[in-house]
Parts: structure tokens; C-alpha cells; sequence
């Protein structure tokens, strides 16, 4: 097997590949429920009829969308300056943290409460991702720190609805009181999704892909993540850029936040009921899109049907809840392997052959 | 040379006609050279001669297109660097690439160790080989608290545990101190006695002289010259290195430099890489209307000349263009007149994945007609990068063609498009014609030497003394950060260059009435 580099890989080339390691993905997948004890036709049958199968699966991919095009349409962007963010989930958390603290204790009056809480929630996951920009300056690899502050945005949450926060009338469950009703999301009839935040999201996606294609910024933004040494060559600051990028992605995050306790929740509650692990599946649907920001539009929810219908699963075949971590883990190993086939065009055969006299030589 | 008179026994090292080509340069041209058992052989070239390339080759990092290696006369194909350490090729590498935080010994198990505790092992061959080579090696010392010789020696030590008979030493001694070039040299002279074969890369001439017993000079891929070093002198050496062009002709006719100064240069300090001085105390006067030229070996403070002026790099002393301080980053000097042809134009002067059309923006992006506000005028972007593609005719598919699909001339063309768009007062040029075809090389000339005639100023490097003494008005020497000269192109000869680059001092030159500019 040879790789020769392609001069200049294709759009077509790399969808091509990118669903051909999905498909292989799912294969893996397949082979591992087989050993499991389970038929992988079970499972997909299963997967697909429990999500696109009903109104009701719909509305549940739906809910998971909203979260992952949120945060993916931003870590698209962060990927592109190669502002590695893995702390979309502690930037999620924070989101949500400043919204309900917003809708808990500030007295805004009503039609003004719903936009203070996304605002904050965005100010939230910006400050999140802030401290890893800042970190970065300081020569601090943003991939730990990020990963690293999402573990403290969890202890964050905890403290605070096991402590400061901790509603009155909640008895003993950790979770703050609920706020104010002017401060929840309408929702479509019968589901949990909330569809501003995802009318939010798809202009979003729409606005980052502006920002990256047309405007000054992301010009910028570009040229730092394509060649640094260019970027330095035309006196543009890698920094900046990196320090604004975060706080996009942050704010992206935070808003997805905001959005699961003004839409979903009506509370602050312990980290792994806010965020059922986006932040993370989100860096999937971000790679993907291939660093674009619209064509999340597309992956969130195929990411989304993934996740809830692993949720199926451990209901209805009784699997471990951690099926949809495999999912996750397989489908990205997949993708960052495939990296090598947009890149290079591969021929079978060996290029070894006259490797004889070398090690005749040598003997 | 083998002292023996035995019945010719082959070469140790043979390679024949090694080609090697990249797009849009050729890096080796059928390079044939020699390196018998017991022999020091110097590889003298100017970055960019093709040296590296060569090395890479016998190394197994790259597969010659054309050419046979041989190795005691037998035909080998080098595949990879682990199949050159079978066939007993090393490489000593300019930068020591060894682990900080494991221990020598650790650092010599890699990769050649076995069993369940490799480090343990070693100890005793690595004391073996330091008594026997003169290699001081601690093998229980942390390679972070080594100084750059001893973790050279480490390297040195690397390659013999693994049974390299030729050991390919590249620029050993640039990172050395005088000193521990010396021990160097010791180590290599019993290498040498112990019967293997040592390739020598180095700009130092003296060094040269001092260890090789042949040497072989590239130029431009080629192999240009070689002799004995036996009887052989500073200058001789710096001749073939130089090089004596055939067809040379002076592009400028008709100097159109004036008596005012355009940029004033005083007493300009700069820190290197490594945090040695790289500038110590450069002083020049550039005129409107002058191509300044600046020869010298790479690595003795061109590239942060040309990076302070371009606001590149942070430097000490006193700067003014046109009578105004030269102050800011690059952009801001970009706009106050300086254009900047970088050294790489890949790493630096282009994204090689984006367009061309994004890459002419990438000085005014952000301005005014290509930029309204926050907004990209990208209508604007193409109908002024189409206007650039054909002014300088560079060939390209189409301006959305992404910038690394195009040859080294049009890359070139495409730089020299941008830079010279806004009309600079002052033009640094580095290397801008090298591995250009003649054609390109031609045009990039031509181009510059007119704008000298609306009265822009060029500073003109370039390790091609033959583009230096067919453009310049005058040229100046950097020898260990300090400038030699500039003399009037008249008062200078090819030979006279390679000399002061060589490290002669230019009283030697005759007619130089500015000594050196300390």
C-alpha cells in the first residue's frame, strides 16, 4: 500500500471519504454489538425506527440537534484557526449557570428576562473559553486546559446547587428552585424542543460560515490557522485571533447552554442532566462538517440521531449507557484516519520489491 | 585516500548520477561523488546548492528520481533511515534530536536496545566507545543538562553503537563553540584512522581545510569542483564555492541611485534564535533609487536584517525611512512603504492553500477597496487580483486556483505583485530569484530594477554573488553579524566577495575605502 500526496484534494473527494468512514464506523460498531451478543441488524433497526421512524424520535433528535449545532457550528470555526477547543462542555455548563442564575436572581421584567438569560449564558461559555485563551498566551496548550476547565465547570455546578444555589423547596435533590415562568422557552407542543434556540442555531451556523468566508476576520482567521508563518510574515496577531475565536466558540457554547435551562430544564441541575456529553459529540459534528460552520446543518443531526438512538438502546435492548461513548469514540477514530485519504491518493501493490540487494549488501 | 597501494579496492560510498527534482527545482543534478574507507570528505555548498537533498537521499528520507547508490561497490536502494542505519549509513543531525528528559544511556537504547532494561546494557559499549574515539559521554547524564557538544557526541556515539561505517556529519559545528569544535575535529581524525568514512557538510572554510581530506562544492544541484585539500588555501576553496559564471552580464546599465539617503541604519543590535547577538552594530545608508546588495554565508545575520527592517524581529539602534522613524509591525510598515520579499515563499510568502486571488490580499484584506467595514469586497479581491495575474504574467489555471499548484516562478511573480501594488519606498529582497527558471529570474530583475527608477530603494540579498554584482550599486558583506562595507560594485569582484564572506578581512580588497562598519 503507497500514499501519494495529492496536490489539491477535492470538496467531492473528502464528502467521499468523510461517508465512507462513517459507513466504516458503523461497521466496526456492528462488529462489536455482534460480540456483544446483540444482531447489529437489531440495533440499527432499532436506532433508525425509534428516530426518524416516529413524530416522537423525530422531536428527540430534534432536542439534541439544537445543543450540537450550537457548539459545533462554533468549534468549526475554532478548528479552522486550530484552536483545538475540547471544552465545549465546561463552556456549556458555565452557559447555563450564568442563564439560570440570570433567570433565578435578577428581576428583569418579562419580554427583557429571556434575552438577558441567552446574553449571559454567552458571556458564560465565552469567559469559560476566555481563560483558555489567555492560558494559550501564556503558553499553555488550549487542547489540556480547555479539557481541564471542564472538570471544574462540573464542580462549579455542583457546588452550586449542592450549596449557594440549592433550592428551598427541593427536599434533598441538588438542584436549584425553578425561575421564573417569563424566563422559559416555548417549545414545540408535546416535545422538549425548544425552537428558538434552534431557530438560534441554524442562523448561527449560517452567520459563522459568513464570518469565515467573507468577512475580514475570518480572512484573518484563516491565514492563522493555514500558515502561521505567513500570518507572522503579514503582521497579523495569531493571539488575537486565537483569543477571538475562543470567545466565539464559548459563546456559541454558552447559548447552547442557556438554551437547555431555558428551554428544557426551568433549573440549574447536576452537570450530567444539563448536558447529556454535546460538548464532546460536538467536536464530531464540528470535524465532520470539515471546519464548516453551515455544513453542520447537516452533521448536527446526523450526530443527533446517533445520540438518541443510543439513548434507545440502553432502553430498549437493555445495552449499556456508555453504547453511545463507542458510537462517539469509533466514528471519530474513523474520521481522523481517514484524514490520510483525502490527502493522498493510495495504490496497492509493492514498491518493495527490489529491496533484496540492500539487505544482501548488508549481509 | 587509503594510504594502501593494494589493488584498487572500491570506494566506500559511490553515488552516480543522483538526480532529484521538486516541482519547479531541480535539487540534485546528476550528482556523482566518491568517499573512500579511512577519508574525511567536505560537502561545501550555499544553502540551497542541494546539499541537504543529498543527505536526505543517502539517509533514506527521500528516493533519488534518477542515480544508484553504492555502497563498497554493491548497488544498494536506501528506503528509509532505519534500512540506511542497516546498510551502516549515519547521520549526525545539525540539531541533535535526542530525548531532554531520559538520560544518555536511555536515549542510546532507542530504537537499538533490547530486553527489559535496554539503558542498562549500553553503559558499557558507550564506555567503550568513548575511550576508543575520545567521545567524553556520561551515560547516566540527562540529556537536558548537556551542552549542545556533548549532546553531539551523544549522536555521534548514537550512530556508532548502530555500526555506521560512513557517518555523515551535518554542519557539526554550527551549533559549537570553538573549543568543542576542536574536541570535534579530535574525534573525527580517529574515526577516520578506525578506517570509516566521514561525509563533512560546513560553510567554514578554515574548518575545512583543517579536518577534510577532499572536498566536493554543489552549486545549484550540480557538482561544480572538488580537489585534494592538501596544498589547498582559503581562497581557493571560496573560488569553486563562488563559482565562475560563463555568461555574465551586468543587468544594470544605468544606475539610478541618488545622493539621498531613503533608509538610514545606525548601530543596529539584534538578538538570534538562539539568543546570540545576530546584529552587532550594523550601520548603512540605503538611496533612493539604490539596489543595496548583501552577500554573505547564510547565518550570519542576513535573514535578521532584512526581518528587523520588515518589523519582523525586535532590534536595538536607530532606524528612519525617508526621515521618518520606522517603527510598528509589519503591517504598519507595510503601509508606511517597506514590501518585503521573503526567503521562504512558501512558509511565509504565500498560503499555499488558499487562491490566488485571496493570497494577493493577504497586505490589504482588511482595507479599503477590498474590505467595506467587517466585510470582505471579494467582487473587488478578483477584479484586482485578475489585473495582478496578467501585469505580471503569472500562470496560473485561474485566480481561484489554490496558491501550492503553482511553479516557483509564478509564486514568485504572485509575491512580487503584492508587494510592489502599494508603491513601496524600500524593497527587500531575499533570495528572490532562487530556484527561479531564467525566464522568472529575469523578469523579477526587471521588475525590481524599475522601480528603482521611480526611486525605491532595494536591499537586495542574496547568497548568488552573481546576481548581487549584475544588480546591485553597491554591495555589502555580513560576516558574524557585522557588515562589511558596501563598496562600489566596480571596486568588488567575485572573488574579492567570497574572500570577505570567507572570513578574510576586506582590507584585503583593494579600493575599499570603508573598512569595516562596526
Amino acid at each position: 500500500m503507497r500514499f501519494t500526496a495529492l496536490s489539491a484534494p477535492s470538496a467531492a473527494r473528502a464528502a467521499w471519504v468523510t461517508l465512507a468512514a462513517v459507513v466504516v464506523a458503523l461497521l466496526l460498531c456492528a462488529l462489536i454489538f455482534f460480540f456483544y451478543g446483540v444482531s447489529p441488524g437489531t440495533v440499527y433497526g432499532t436506532m433508525l425506527r425509534g428516530t426518524l421512524g416516529d413524530s416522537t424520535g423525530l422531536a428527540e433528535v430534534a432536542r439534541r440537534t439544537i445543543p450540537l449545532l450550537l457548539i459545533g457550528s462554533g468549534l468549526a470555526l475554532a478548528f479552522r484557526a486550530q484552536f483545538f477547543n475540547i471544552g465545549a462542555e465546561g463552556q456549556l455548563l458555565l452557559g447555563a449557570v450564568f442563564a439560570a442564575g440570570t433567570g433565578l436572581f435578577v428581576p428583569l421584567p418579562g419580554p427583557l428576562l429571556l434575552p438577558a438569560m441567552f446574553i449571559m449564558g454567552a458571556v458564560g461559555g465565552g469567559l469559560w473559553a476566555g481563560i483558555a485563551a489567555w492560558l494559550r498566551r501564556l503558553n499553555v496548550n488550549e487542547i489540556l486546559s480547555t479539557l481541564m476547565l471542564n472538570y471544574i465547570a462540573v464542580a462549579v455546578v455542583t457546588y452550586l446547587i449542592a450549596g449557594p444555589w440549592k433550592g428551598k423547596d427541593v427536599r434533598g435533590y441538588i438542584y436549584t428552585d425553578l425561575i421564573p415562568e417569563r424566563g422559559f422557552l416555548s417549545v414545540v407542543p408535546g416535545t422538549q424542543v425548544h425552537w428558538p434556540t434552534l431557530v438560534l442555531g441554524v442562523a448561527g451556523a449560517l452567520a459563522l460560515q459568513w464570518v469565515l468566508s467573507r468577512s475580514t476576520f475570518g480572512y484573518a482567521l484563516r491565514v492563522v490557522g493555514e500558515n502561521p508563518g505567513a500570518a507572522r510574515y503579514a503582521g497579523l496577531s495569531a493571539g488575537r485571533v486565537a483569543t477571538t475565536v475562543a470567545l466565539i466558540t464559548g459563546g456559541m457554547a454558552g447559548l447552547a447552554g442557556a438554551g437547555e435551562v431555558a428551554g428544557i430544564h426551568h433549573r440549574l441541575l447536576e452537570a450530567g442532566q444539563i448536558s447529556l456529553g454535546y460538548g464532546f459529540t460536538a467536536v464530531i459534528v464540528a470535524w465532520l462538517a470539515r471546519g464548516n460552520p453551515a455544513l453542520c446543518l447537516i452533521t448536527a443531526p446526523v450526530m443527533a440521531i446517533i445520540l438518541a438512538g443510543g439513548d434507545l438502546l440502553k432502553i430498549d435492548l437493555n445495552m449499556p449507557f456508555r453504547v453511545v461513548d463507542v458510537f462517539s469514540g469509533v466514528i471519530l477514530l474513523c474520521l481522523i484516519s481517514s484524514e490520510v485519504f483525502v490527502r493522498n491518493r493510495v495504490t496497492w501493490g509493492n514498491g518493495q520489491a527490489k529491496d533484496n540487494t540492500g539487505s544482501k549488501a548488508n549481509g | 585516500m587509503t594510504q594502501t597501494t593494494q589493488p584498487p579496492s572500491p570506494p566506500a560510498l559511490r553515488l552516480r548520477g543522483i538526480t532529484k527534482r521538486f516541482p519547479g527545482v531541480v535539487a540534485n543534478d546528476s550528482v556523482d561523488l566518491t568517499v573512500d574507507a579511512g577519508e574525511v570528505l567536505a560537502l561545501l555548498g550555499e544553502n540551497g546548492a542541494g546539499k541537504s537533498t543529498l543527505i536526505s537521499i543517502l539517509y533514506g528520507l527521500y528516493q533519488p528520481d534518477e542515480g544508484t547508490v553504492e555502497l563498497r561497490g554493491q548497488p544498494v536502494r536506501v528506503t528509509s533511515p532505519a534500512q540506511a542505519l542497516r546498510l551502516g549509513i549515519g547521520l549526525v543531525p545539525q540539531h541533535p534530536l535526542l530525548v531532554a528528559r531520559h538520560t544518555v544511556a536511555e536515549n542510546l537504547a532507542l530504537g537499538g536496545g533490547s530486553g527489559l532494561f535496554p539503558a542498562r546494557g549500553v553503559a558499557g559499549r558507550v564506555r567503550e566507545l568513548s575511550g576508543k574515539y575520545g567521545l567524553e559521554v556520561n551515560p547516566q547524564a540527562r540529556v537536558s543538562d548537556l551542552s549542545p557538544g556533548e549532546k553531539q557526541r551523544v549522536e555521534i556515539v548514537r550512530a556508532l553503537m548502530r555500526g555506521a561505517q560512513v557517518l555523515i556529519l551535518d554542519e557539526p559545528t554550527s551549533v559549537l563553540t570553538p573549543q568543542e569544535a576542536d574536541a570535534l575535529f579530535r574525534v573525527m581524525r580517529e574515526l577516520k584512522a578506525d578506517g570509516r568514512s566521514l561525509i563533512f557538510i560546513s560553510h567554514k572554510l578554515d574548518e575545512v581545510l583543517a579536518v577534510a581530506d577532499r572536498v566536493t562544492v554543489l552549486r545549484r544541484g550540480k557538482v561544480v569542483g572538488g580537489r585534494n585539500t592538501a596544498g589547498a588555501t582559503r581562497e581557493d576553496l571560496a573560488e569553486m564555492m563562488v563559482g565562475r559564471s560563463v555568461d555574465f552580464t551586468r543587468k544594470r546599465t544605468d544606475s539610478a541611485k541618488s545622493e539621498t539617503p531613503l533608509l538610514t541604519v545606525r548601530n543596529l543590535t539584534a538578538l538570534g534564535a538562539r539568543g546570540l547577538p545576530a546584529l552587532r552594530g550594523v550601520s548603512f545608508d540605503l538611496h533612493e533609487g539604490e539596489v543595496l546588495g548583501v552577500a554573505g554565508i547564510a547565518g550570519n545575520g542576513q535573514s535578521e536584517l532584512v526581518e528587523v527592517l520588515a518589523g519582523l524581529h525586535a532590534s536595538a539602534g536607530e532606524l528612519t525611512l525617508a526621515g521618518q522613524l520606522l517603527t510598528g509591525n509589519a503591517e504598519e510598515r507595510f503601509r508606511g512603504g517597506v514590501a518585503h520579499i521573503p526567503e521562504d515563499r512558501i512558509h511565509s510568502g504565500t498560503v499555499p492553500t488558499m487562491t490566488v486571488a485571496e493570497n494577493l490580499a493577504l497586505r490589504d484584506y482588511a482595507r479599503a477597496p477590498l474590505a467595506r467595514g467587517l466585510a470582505r469586497d471579494l467582487a473587488a479581491t478578483d477584479t484586482r487580483a485578475r489585473q495582478d495575474v496578467e501585469h505580471y504574467a503569472v500562470a496560473t489555471p485561474s485566480i481561484h486556483t489554490p496558491s501550492r499548484l503553482l511553479s516557483g516562478g509564478n509564486i514568485q511573480k504572485l509575491i512580487l505583485a503584492r508587494e510592489l501594488n502599494g508603491s513601496p519606498k524600500l524593497i527587500l529582497a531575499v533570495h528572490p530569484t532562487y530556484g527561479l527558471d531564467i525566464g522568472a529570474t529575469d523578469q523579477v530583475h526587471r521588475v525590481l530594477l524599475e522601480r528603482t527608477e521611480g526611486g525605491a530603494g532595494v536591499l537586495l540579498v542574496s547568497e548568488d554573488l552573481d546576481e548581487l554584482l549584475s544588480l546591485s550599486d553597491r554591495i555589502g558583506v555580513m560576516v558574524g553579524g557585522e557588515l562589511r562595507g558596501p563598496f562600489p560594485v566596480a571596486e568588488v569582484t567575485r572573488e574579492s566577495l567570497g574572500m570577505i564572506m570567507g572570513g578574510a578581512h576586506p582590507t584585503v580588497v583593494a579600493g575599499a575605502d570603508q573598512g569595516v562598519v562596526a
